[in-house]
């Protein structure tokens, strides 16, 4: 049996109520205020679209090897890097092995379906046990734009197998049209769109039914025999027609988070999948529809398998730890939509040595360590000879990936010198669970927080962003355990 | 065991820019001002110099690399000039050069000169560079100095259950007694008494750190010539003398950023240097045995750890010892009689030079009687150079021969 075998969403921490934006922004366009109700996730500032999927995915592989991971596909519109392998980074990053399949699917926020079914596709073709799919976007309007209102930040992975499948993959229908209700170009930051009445009668009004029609065809289904259906649609009205048109219960219809997160672009149909998922029943057919210069419509039917899967609230988890973000000014400077002045520190030479980071990528990536095998002491970075001064073995190490084993705070601060557009710079040691030690980054987190002793666990980062080269940088950074831990 | 260098090596002379925001002067300005004061005090022409040694640590604002830019300056006559790096050890680094070159009989008459000329760097505080290299400037956070020595006081809160408030009020202590003493030295950079409401109000920097936690950042240079007591007796006969009785450094070896046992709450390397130095100087007993002590207080939290790091005040008692005066100018162990880092500034380069020459001087009792420490046999100096978990400790005591 091919189909999902894990699951999870992330949300990141800040939520922006949109009627800071009207407040903001309202004097320029005032019909914001129609997209203004609920929250939008923002992500930190050092956050992106290869952060959130990384923050997904590790949730999504918690119970199982990275090792297993036969192939990695990750969606997104907002890729930090045009040529790159962003995938790459998301595989580091989690640890996978290093002869895996990868890809990235972008040009349309049905990308993120677009990776799962090539996912489902891999295995269902044999190609490989295990393939993962993550998606995160980070789309921007402009200032006082819809967009704006409706856009949020999030990411979703989904992990499909050939064995212990939770939701059996029954089929797929697509569609592809070159309807330009929006696009952006190459060399654009922000999304553009046509009239709204059209976006909303000839697009979401006409494509999404179109798809589920002809996935219901395909696979002589009526639609009373589905449990969920799944669909993006950010125009409340136009969504009550589709569900009305198409005789849809109430409960039949997916909560589309858009009071909580906002639309998250290619993630978000593997978001609202995910969520479906947490309160599926074995039994439970899902069809999940994507929208984006077409559709992908998937079917999956719940197994027993689900009754046994662990932990299932992992969008509901990920909502709950959330904190206001009032700030609509730091929000523009984040997004990097407000020239601010960091000072002259802010100006340090960021130029990445990558042959340095070639020679130290799982160090980097993999926030891989050594073992010694003489002593047992687990050491950061890598070491050839023992740190352990009783010991001092040479090239007796074998490795260890640190990236989800957390650790305990020695020492701290809050530093308002260092040139961040999140002061105070928090930051301090670290020692690893199981040993070794480093002074690392906090994030999602006030110096209040904090104490000597605390359980942190482990997040990938942007750590900078080098503007003279557009080239960002990663690394991981510790986050309080304490409140993650009671909320979930 | 080796000997040591105890009693080699004499200070024949030594001299001190004024230290502060030089902003018309160049480096070369700062070096020739002390270099003036040194050789008249040395009672030298610069031909007598046969070697020489420069400290200074950021060369990207100022000097650049090598020897060359001393040999430039004072116009050195074709000579051995090496420059030295070691963190905020490196005055005491060219020192320590000058002071092997002499013992080991290479030489007789040697210079060792400290430059830094901070205030080119166009901000505030010290410029970011990746000082422990490349790999970590990738893995390792973008840390100021402050918020890294900060973590002293978390740490040490956690180690002695020692309530914060207290803590700040030592460290405010430390700092109002710093002002005390720079006030009267016309060649500080910061001259003015202030309040301990003052220094305990200001804005944090990095917590617990407020803005006078923190030591000044300033142009200046210092320096010594050095010699054999044999030559000084010779050159200044019927004067007292200064000597050098230990001279010790100590690097981390990875120990404390890597592996778990320190518990971030003091200076391994000052404990090791301290160790060896006195072993060197043949002192069993620091807290009674030396008079004065010139250490770095880059923040003040560095100073009162280093209290206990120095085996001068027992574990846990030196915010006891720093309230109850131990440390003021008329305690008994007078800590920074020349304002230290905190009011006479901080050209990194110098710094080391520059404790030297206030050891030196108050040995020779040269200063008026507000600033003088009464008849001190061994003075001690400390500079700390890079971050409390990866650091260059360096310990100079000196005494009358």
């Amino acid at each position: 049996m091919i189909g999902i075998c894990s699951y999870a969403g992330y949300v990141p921490r800040y939520r922006l109520n949109r009627m800071n934006i009207v407040a903001a922004m309202g004097w320029l366009n005032p019909a914001i205020l129609m997209n203004a109700a609920g929250e939008k996730a923002v992500a930190n500032c050092d956050e992106d679209a290869i952060t959130m999927a990384v923050s997904a995915g590790m949730r999504c592989l918690n119970s199982f090897n990275p090792a297993d991971v036969d192939a990695l596909y990750f969606a997104t519109t907002t890729a930090p890097f045009k040529e790159r392998q962003n995938a790459n980074i998301v595989a580091g990053a989690l640890a996978t092995r290093e002869n895996i399949r990868t890809a990235d699917f972008s040009g349309s926020v049905k990308s993120g379906t677009a990776a799962l079914l090539s996912a489902l596709e891999h295995v269902g073709a044999g190609s490989g046990h295990k393939a993962l799919a993550c998606a995160a976007d980070c789309r921007l309007g402009k200032v006082g734009s819809v967009q704006e209102m409706v856009f949020g930040d999030s990411g979703a992975a989904i992990l499909v197998g050939d064995k212990d499948v939770i939701a059996k993959y029954v089929g797929s229908f697509s569609t592809a049209y070159d309807f330009v209700d929006h696009f952006r170009g190459a060399n654009s930051k922000y999304d553009r769109q046509w009239e709204e009445r059209w976006i909303r009668d000839l697009g979401y009004d006409r494509l999404i039914p179109e798809a589920i029609a002809g996935i219901c065809k395909k696979y002589d289904l009526e639609l009373s025999a589905i449990s969920k259906i799944i669909y993006p649609c950010y125009y409340g009205g136009a969504r009550k027609k589709i569900n009305r048109d198409l005789g849809l219960d109430y409960n039949q219809v997916q909560d589309d988070l858009m009071m909580d997160a906002g639309d998250s672009g290619s993630a978000h149909p593997l978001l609202m999948l995910a969520r479906a998922l947490e309160d599926a029943a074995p039994g439970d057919k899902l069809l999940l529809v994507s929208y984006g210069n077409g559709c992908d419509a998937i079917l999956f039917e719940v197994t027993e398998a689900i009754a046994d899967f662990a932990d299932r609230k992992r969008i509901s988890d990920s909502l709950k730890n959330n904190q206001e973000f009032d700030n609509f000014y730091k929000y523009l400077a984040w997004r990097d939509m407000l020239p601010v002045e960091l000072g002259m520190r802010g100006e340090e030479e960021r130029l990445t040595r990558w042959s340095l980071v070639w020679r130290n990528r799982k160090a980097i990536l993999s926030l891989q360590g050594s073992r010694c095998l003489e002593c047992g002491t687990q050491q950061y970075p890598p070491q050839r000879i023992c740190i352990n001064p009783d010991c001092g073995a040479i090239d007796r190490m074998e490795d260890v990936v640190l990236s989800g084993k957390g650790g305990n705070i020695v020492s701290f601060t809050s530093d308002m010198l260092a040139a961040t557009l999140n002061p105070p710079a928090i930051y301090g040691n670290i020692d690893f669970a199981g040993g070794g030690r480093l002074m690392m980054d906090f994030t999602d987190c006030t110096f209040e927080d904090l104490k000597v002793g605390m359980p942190v666990h482990f997040s990938f980062r942007v750590k900078y962003f080098d503007n003279k080269r557009d080239d960002t940088f990663y690394f991981w950074k510790a986050i309080p355990a304490g409140e993650a831990i009671e909320n979930a | 065991m080796p000997s040591g260098i105890k009693n080699k090596v004499a200070i024949l002379g030594m001299g001190c820019s004024v230290f502060g925001e030089r902003w018309e002067d160049d480096s070369s300005d700062l070096l020739l001002e002390a270099f003036l004061e040194c050789l008249e005090d040395a009672g030298l022409e610069k031909k007598d110099i046969q070697a020489a040694w420069i400290g200074n640590h950021i060369d990207e604002v100022s000097i650049g690399k090598g020897g060359c830019y001393l040999a430039n300056s004072l116009h050195l006559p074709y000579i051995p000039v090496t420059r030295v790096e070691n963190f905020c050890a490196s005055g005491t680094e060219a020192f320590r050069g000058a002071c092997y070159a002499v013992a080991s009989g290479a030489y007789d008459i040697v210079l060792a000169a400290g430059v830094e000329k901070l205030k080119d760097i166009g901000y505030g505080g010290l410029p970011d560079s990746p000082i422990f290299g490349q790999l970590a400037r990738l893995i390792n956070p973008n840390a100021t100095a402050p918020g890294m020595f900060a973590q002293l006081a978390t740490a040490y809160e956690k180690r002695h259950n020692i309530p914060m408030e207290k803590i700040k009020k030592a460290i405010t202590h430390i700092s109002w007694k710093s002002h005390q003493n720079g006030a009267k030295n016309p060649k500080a950079h910061l001259r003015k008494e202030i309040s301990e409401s003052q220094i305990c109000d200001s804005p944090f920097v990095a917590y617990p750190l407020g803005l006078f936690d923190c030591c000044g950042v300033s142009d200046g240079s210092a320096m010594a010539i050095v010699t054999t007591p044999e030559i000084a007796a010779k050159l200044k006969p019927g004067q007292n003398r200064v000597t050098v009785k230990a001279l010790q450094i100590s690097v981390s070896s990875g120990e404390e950023s890597m592996y778990n046992q320190w518990d971030g709450s003091g200076l391994v390397t000052t404990r090791h240097a301290a160790k060896k130095a006195y072993e060197e100087a043949g002192i069993k007993n620091p807290r009674e045995e030396i008079d004065m002590i010139e250490v770095h207080d880059c923040f003040s939290i560095t100073e009162m750890v280093t209290m206990e790091d120095l085996m001068i005040s027992p574990a846990g008692q030196a915010p006891d010892d720093i309230l109850n005066g131990f440390y003021d100018l008329n305690g008994q162990v007078a800590c920074q009689p020349d304002g230290g880092l905190k009011c006479f500034g901080h050209p990194i380069g110098a710094s080391g030079l520059r404790m030297l020459y206030e050891m030196y001087n108050q040995l020779l009792q040269r200063w008026p009687e507000d600033r003088l420490v009464k008849e001190p046999k061994i003075g001690l100096t400390h500079n700390l150079g890079g971050v409390p978990s990866q650091n260059v400790c360096s310990i100079c005591i000196v005494g009358l021969e």
